[in-house]
């Protein structure tokens, strides 16, 4: 990408491998993406597809035996892969903020939430109690929780889901962090609670202009959310792009499935488009492209040779139809 | 009237109520000086379904539609109200059938899958010899679009949506007429879901089969249904026919839910919505039960229930604001 400089987390073929007894499996090849301040970049695909384990992967979270094997992550002008984990812990909460799924099971249940954002402000920032309850305080009024001075006292039980991951955002948001990695944040909610912490997401990425990794699996938080998109298919990037022409004009044949199986709000149709099979087991990845054993117009290429991230306009896609034909 | 009401209703609800005890144990309860506490999850609600189509019951979460569905397989026993079946192909009121959401834990781990969709017909005594069990299990793992040699496999070797494959071939095993579907596409990926909600809705055709849907997804409930009833707090504040529902929608909460549902080719983007949480259902608003996220409440919604009214367009509704002419959406 052009604006390499000016990215604020640039991820350079990464490539994640799991060592096990009946051979090394590969979670992860190949992903190349970067995020600039006060964008969103929604990362979409299947279950399993390796949108979590990028994220860990970038917090330098990943579970042993799990390893980095091979490219670069750097956030601003440092290099964050080869860092040991006490670097790490430096870097997680401070520069990359984090949002989990179940708002419940990432908070503390023993202690209000007053105490747990104080905590996490003063070990990453150089602050007294005093100032730390108050920029708490602020923080919650940040992410829209009515009477925060009042509610900072109160145990996360005490919250309804929703205003419980608002207090999770907040959380993520105490040290000023230049990324957030937001992981499946709307899922555990209710519509009509989703669609007020997408908002308040969006707002506070371009408020505080935070570069944001937003990975889900529903295509309308990204709809609704994203600047660009990065959909993934068996731990690669197969195509990544502006929101509006991954949505609308994907030119990925799995990305164009996946659009056209989703059910329309609009006119009703008799039977949706569906790609036939599932996304293939990680130590079972097809030779060639990935995607050819479910692919509508996959060529004797595509079983020989794996296609490449090619840019194509403002976006980048991996197909051979998109680069040379499929013969 | 509809063309769809006008049906035979293969199912008749009538003043359904489920109320659960959720008191704390007795001696708490003397202790602390603390009232029994019950939980009206199903209050007073009325549907029919018509034979051979799809009702859709939509909801957010603890809006007691799960529970409509287990009051209706007989999983749950009501409170009060009336559940009547209408007479099947055989004379006696058809059976029905429920696909669970999570494929994941409605399966037994340690069955093979032949065992798992044999177990209906062997306990039913639907076929007599064990080479007919397995012809019939055979038929519906093809059915399905599974394959036959599939029934020697262990549920794990299979995906997601393959496994609610399986699923569907049990409980079409014992050939119900009537099938309701908790939420049978939450935990599937959307190209999978597609692949599901196809399957379903080409079994509904072959076997003139009637689902009662439950689900929280919207679009995927207008793929599915003919009628959608839209539950809050425990109860149906809103049903009507599919294309109406969404054309018109007449109470406040189905607008703020059509209004917040993630649309892909018309994003909302920047614009927030405030639109408050679900109260408790243990404390329950009075009057209207959805009066205090109401837009357009008056003082009237925060004291007296409304009744369930029809419009001439046959939706029924739960508003006492609500017209025969649409409300400004």
């Amino acid at each position: 990408m052009g604006e390499a400089e000016k990215a604020v987390i640039d991820v350079r073929n990464l490539k994640v491998e799991f060592p096990g007894r009946r051979g090394t499996v590969t979670p992860l090849s190949d992903i190349s993406l970067s995020i600039r301040a006060g964008e969103i970049l929604g990362v979409v695909g299947e279950s399993g597809a390796g949108k979590s384990m990028t994220g860990l992967a970038i917090q330098g979270l990943l579970e042993r035996p799990g390893r980095i094997s091979g490219g670069e992550i750097w956030l601003g002008d440092r290099r964050i892969d080869t860092l040991d984990d006490r670097a790490m812990e430096q870097i997680r909460g401070r520069e990359i903020g984090a949002i989990f799924q179940d708002p419940l099971t990432s908070l503390n249940p023993l202690f209000t939430v007053g105490s747990q954002l104080t905590e996490t402000i003063r070990l990453h920032l150089a602050m007294g109690k005093v100032e730390a309850r108050a920029r708490a305080v602020q923080l919650l009024r940040d992410v829209g929780i009515p009477a925060p001075e009042e509610r900072i006292d109160h145990y996360p039980h005490q919250f309804s889901g929703g205003m419980r991951q608002r207090v999770v955002i907040a959380l993520a948001l105490s040290a000023s962090p230049k990324l957030i990695i937001a992981d499946e944040p709307t899922t555990a909610l209710d519509v009509s609670i989703q669609a007020q912490i997408i908002s308040l997401l969006r707002r506070l990425c371009k408020e505080k202009q935070t570069a944001v990794m937003l990975v889900t699996h529903d295509m309308g938080v990204i709809a609704e959310a994203a600047d660009r998109v990065a959909v993934m298919y068996a731990g690669r990037l197969i195509e990544i792009g502006p929101v509006e022409q991954v949505l609308h004009a994907p030119r990925h044949p799995y990305t164009q499935g996946l659009m056209a199986s989703i059910p329309s709000l609009g006119a009703r149709v008799e039977k949706l488009n569906q790609i036939d099979g599932s996304m293939p087991r990680l130590d079972a990845i097809p030779t060639g492209c990935a995607f050819n054993p479910r692919c509508v117009s996959v060529g004797a290429r595509c079983l020989r040779e794996r296609p490449e991230l090619i840019a194509v306009g403002d976006g980048a896609n991996a197909c051979w139809l998109n680069a040379g034909g499929t013969a | 009237m509809t063309a769809s009401a006008q049906k035979k209703p293969a199912l008749t609800v009538n003043g359904l109520v489920k109320t659960f005890d959720v008191s704390a144990p007795w001696l708490n309860r003397v202790i602390e000086r603390k009232p029994r506490q019950f939980v009206q999850a199903v209050n007073d609600i009325d549907f029919t379904v018509p034979a051979g189509g799809c009702l859709s019951i939509v909801g957010e979460s603890g809006c007691g539609k799960s529970t409509v569905a287990r009051l209706v397989t007989g999983l749950h026993k009501a409170s009060a109200g009336e559940i009547r079946f209408a007479p099947g192909r055989a004379g006696a009121p058809l059976s029905a059938q429920m696909i669970f959401q999570d494929p994941y834990a409605s399966l037994n781990p340690r069955w093979r899958v032949k065992n798992i969709i044999a177990e209906p017909l062997r306990e039913l005594k639907l076929r007599n010899t064990a080479a007919e069990v397995i012809e019939r299990v055979e038929e519906l793992l093809l059915t399905v679009g599974l394959s036959a040699s599939d029934g020697e496999k262990f549920p794990h070797e299979f995906s997601g949506g393959q496994r609610q494959r399986i699923s569907i071939a049990r409980a079409l095993a014992s050939e119900p007429e009537f099938l309701v579907c908790d939420e049978p596409t939450s935990a599937l990926d959307v190209s999978v879901q597609a692949q599901v909600l196809n399957l379903m809705r080409r079994l509904q055709d072959e076997l003139g089969l009637t689902y009662l849907f439950i689900s929280h997804d919207m679009s995927v409930v207008r793929h599915m249904s003919d009628r959608i009833a839209v539950m809050y707090l425990g109860r149906i504040v809103e049903e009507g026919d599919t294309e109406e529902l969404f054309a018109r929608p007449r109470h406040p909460y189905t607008q703020l839910l059509l209004q917040t549902i993630p649309n892909i080719n018309a994003p909302r983007r920047d614009r927030e919505l405030a639109t408050g949480e679900v109260p408790s259902p243990l404390k329950p608003p009075s009057g209207c039960p959805f009066h205090p996220r109401c837009p357009i409440a008056t003082a009237r919604c925060s004291v007296e229930v409304p009744a369930v009214r029809a419009l001439a367009n046959g939706t029924r509704v739960a508003c006492h604001l609500a017209t025969d002419k649409p409300a400004s959406a």
